[in-house]
């Protein structure tokens, strides 16, 4: 953080001048490479300008270069904390164009890791937010969970963070054998004991309280002006959620609660989180309990490829693995809008294809945009020190807002 | 329905109502991968977005898309992603522009539509009147140009480094050691419209007349297949005289 050094007001000055200092784009609690540029009256914020765009990538225009099946890896790196999710939005848009059938088990694998990447996307929040107001135990503790999901995808894709595991037409492989019941004993001993340990030091704590109650305050007609989305808008008090509204995958066989706040502060957007860890738990205890044996991949060869076992008896397998990671297939021409239930809220893809084996557009809604935009509003009046707790519990991850 | 993306059960009378809101404003409504999307005129874009945000119940603008479609005229579609909370349904709004032809804003509608209609002048450079924060948002400061066109390169044009000598980054021109690669996976059989290497006379001869077209070889009987006495008898002649030479040598 840069001060004017020379505009601030000195003891006995009678003028108090406002000035305007940077706020990143190297802050600890800028949660990547934000730049705040802020107007304070002393160390009440006036205003507020994000300048974002410090990681843009050019992720859109890449991936109009690239096969529908090239472009999937760039999901993992925008939101890199919650992967997964990210993939989870373009695969059921190549599918809804496609029209293409997924088969069960691959469904349940796929909301299986859905949640447990939920799991793992709130926990890093929910400690970032912690640190941003001044503990440290919670989030060493939240992060042996995070380490321990990252072991998990590991085991179910071979990368602990870019995964690339949700294809288009189900999931790229099947998990480990031990894996399912690796989760569940997981699900049963370790996490709730790390989770629920770190959060009884935080949920009631005085001091947490006293810098999240009442901070940043948005009404239910806010949330919906300024396009709020995921655990946002139910901190604001509108039970709103894509995977109840709009079922995917099979979402519609779960059973799960939508938590919601009841007055749009930093601690309801706080809580909203650490109850969702929760659900996810029972959401992945009911896909252990309910999944089915069977095939992981559509078996329609235009669109997935071959098994490898497959390829060395058949001459036509053989063909389709060399078409499909060359040519890639063919997507018939049209545009669907998908929007899915990410951790951070709704994320979007916007794709238009035009008939050939690339997208010819393909617009990501990031959940950050509209969350970092109400900063503005959410922020006048508020202290300075107020802005990493606002911040925090925004839940911006810079690779998805600047793709 | 057979894929499992998000279920959006459009209600029955749903476009009927949109077209009776809209009215004359409206080209045409479609409903096409499940999804209803509706082609509007830009200048009627503010009172149009107020009709679907009061009568039709759809409260939330969840995304502006800009899309470029060098071929046609007006270039750039846009389109609006609209959300209903209370009936639990999207909507799509799509109009057209050029550069020339501002579009009216909708941040007097909905304040989110402020950064979305600055990422699309930044991608596209559309304008949008009556947004009073047009700026960049997501390329350098000081960035020329529009990246999302189609006609910008996919490496750009500037690439930066940090200069030791003058302790400062530079800007200059983009040096690749290798081309980007782009394969053209269109089959030659299926209508592409370019001549194929190697390619290059088959038009012209086929243009004059002057080449016959190429009779196909057959091979329905013995004769044909170019075998028989009079082959055999050439093998032997030849199979005969190349130890007679290198006997000579030797």
């Amino acid at each position: 953080m840069s001060m004017q050094q020379d505009l601030a007001p000195t003891t006995g000055d009678e003028v108090i001048q406002n000035y305007t200092i940077n706020f990143g784009p190297q802050h600890p609690a800028a949660h990547g490479v934000l730049r705040l540029v802020m107007e304070l009256d002393g160390e009440i914020v006036e205003r507020l300008d994000p300048h974002i765009g410090l990681l843009h990538r050019g992720t859109e225009k890449l991936i109009e270069y690239k096969t529908y099946l090239q472009a999937l890896p760039y999901f993992d790196r925008l939101d890199y904390a919650s992967p997964m999710a990210m993939e989870h939005s373009y695969v059921l848009a190549v599918e809804k164009l496609l029209d293409l059938e997924v088969p069960l088990r691959a469904q349940y694998l796929r909301v299986l890791f859905a949640e447990l990447t939920r799991i793992k996307n709130h926990t890093l929040n929910i400690a970032h937010h912690i640190i941003d107001v001044g503990a440290m135990t919670p989030p060493l503790w939240l992060y042996e969970i995070r380490e321990d999901i990252m072991a998990f995808y590991e085991r179910a894709s071979g990368a602990r963070m870019h995964a690339a595991w949700f294809r288009p037409g189900g999931v790229h492989q099947d998990v480990p054998l031990k894996l399912l019941t690796d989760i569940a004993e997981w699900l049963d001993d370790r996490m709730p004991r790390l989770f629920e340990d770190a959060m009884s030091l935080v949920v009631d704590n005085r001091i947490f309280k006293q810098r999240n109650v009442d901070i940043a305050i948005v009404s239910k007609e806010d949330a919906i002006k300024w396009g709020f989305s995921g655990p946002m808008i139910r901190g604001a008090g509108i039970p709103w959620d894509i995977r109840k509204s709009q079922p995917y995958d099979v979402y519609d066989r779960m059973e799960f609660d939508i938590p919601v706040g009841t007055r749009g502060d930093c601690y309801d957007r706080f809580m909203v989180r650490v109850e969702e860890v929760r659900q996810s738990v029972r959401i992945i205890k009911q896909c252990l309990q309910q999944m089915p044996e069977g095939p992981v991949c559509s078996d329609d060869r235009k669109v997935a490829p071959p098994k490898r076992a497959e390829m060395k008896q058949s001459m036509e397998a053989l063909i389709h693995h060399f078409k499909l990671y060359t040519e890639g297939f063919k997507v018939p021409a049209g545009s669907v809008y998908v929007a899915t239930e990410s951790p951070k809220g709704e994320f979007g893809v916007y794709l238009v294809a035009d008939g050939s084996n690339k997208p010819y557009r393909c617009k990501i809604r990031p959940t950050a945009f509209s969350h970092l935009q109400a900063m503005d509003f959410m922020t006048r009046g508020h202290m300075l020190a107020d802005t990493t707790a606002i911040l925090g519990a925004l839940d911006i991850v810079f690779g998805e807002c600047d793709r | 329905m057979s894929h499992s993306a998000p279920h959006i059960h459009t209600p029955d009378g749903t476009i009927e109502v949109i077209s009776r809101a809209l009215g004359k404003h409206m080209f045409s409504i479609e409903e096409a991968n499940d999804e209803v999307a509706v082609h509007i005129h830009r200048d009627a874009l503010v009172d149009c977005m107020v009709q679907l945000r009061d009568e039709c119940e759809y409260q939330q603008l969840m995304e502006i898309a800009g899309v470029d479609w060098p071929d046609r005229d007006p270039r750039f579609e846009i389109v609006y992603c609209l959300l209903s909370i209370t009936k639990n349904h999207r909507i799509r709004v799509h109009l057209t522009t050029n550069e020339d032809r501002p579009v009216p804003s909708v941040t007097g509608i909905w304040p989110v539509a402020g950064w979305l209609e600055r990422e699309v002048f930044d991608m596209y450079g559309v304008l949008f009147s009556g947004n009073a924060d047009l700026r960049r948002i997501l390329t350098d400061y000081g960035f020329s140009g529009h990246p999302q066109r189609k006609d910008f390169p996919l490496s750009g044009y500037v690439e930066l480094r940090y200069s030791e000598e003058e302790k400062r980054v530079k800007y200059e021109p983009v040096q690749l050691a290798q081309d980007f690669r782009n394969f053209d996976f269109l089959s030659p059989w299926e209508g592409a419209d370019y001549v194929l290497p190697g390619d290059e006379k088959a038009g012209e001869g086929a243009a004059k007349g002057t080449s016959p077209p190429p009779t196909p070889k057959t091979t329905d009987s013995a004769t044909q297949t170019g075998a028989g006495k009079a082959a055999n008898k050439e093998a032997v002649k030849r199979s005969v005289r190349k130890p007679k030479a290198t006997g000579d040598k030797a």
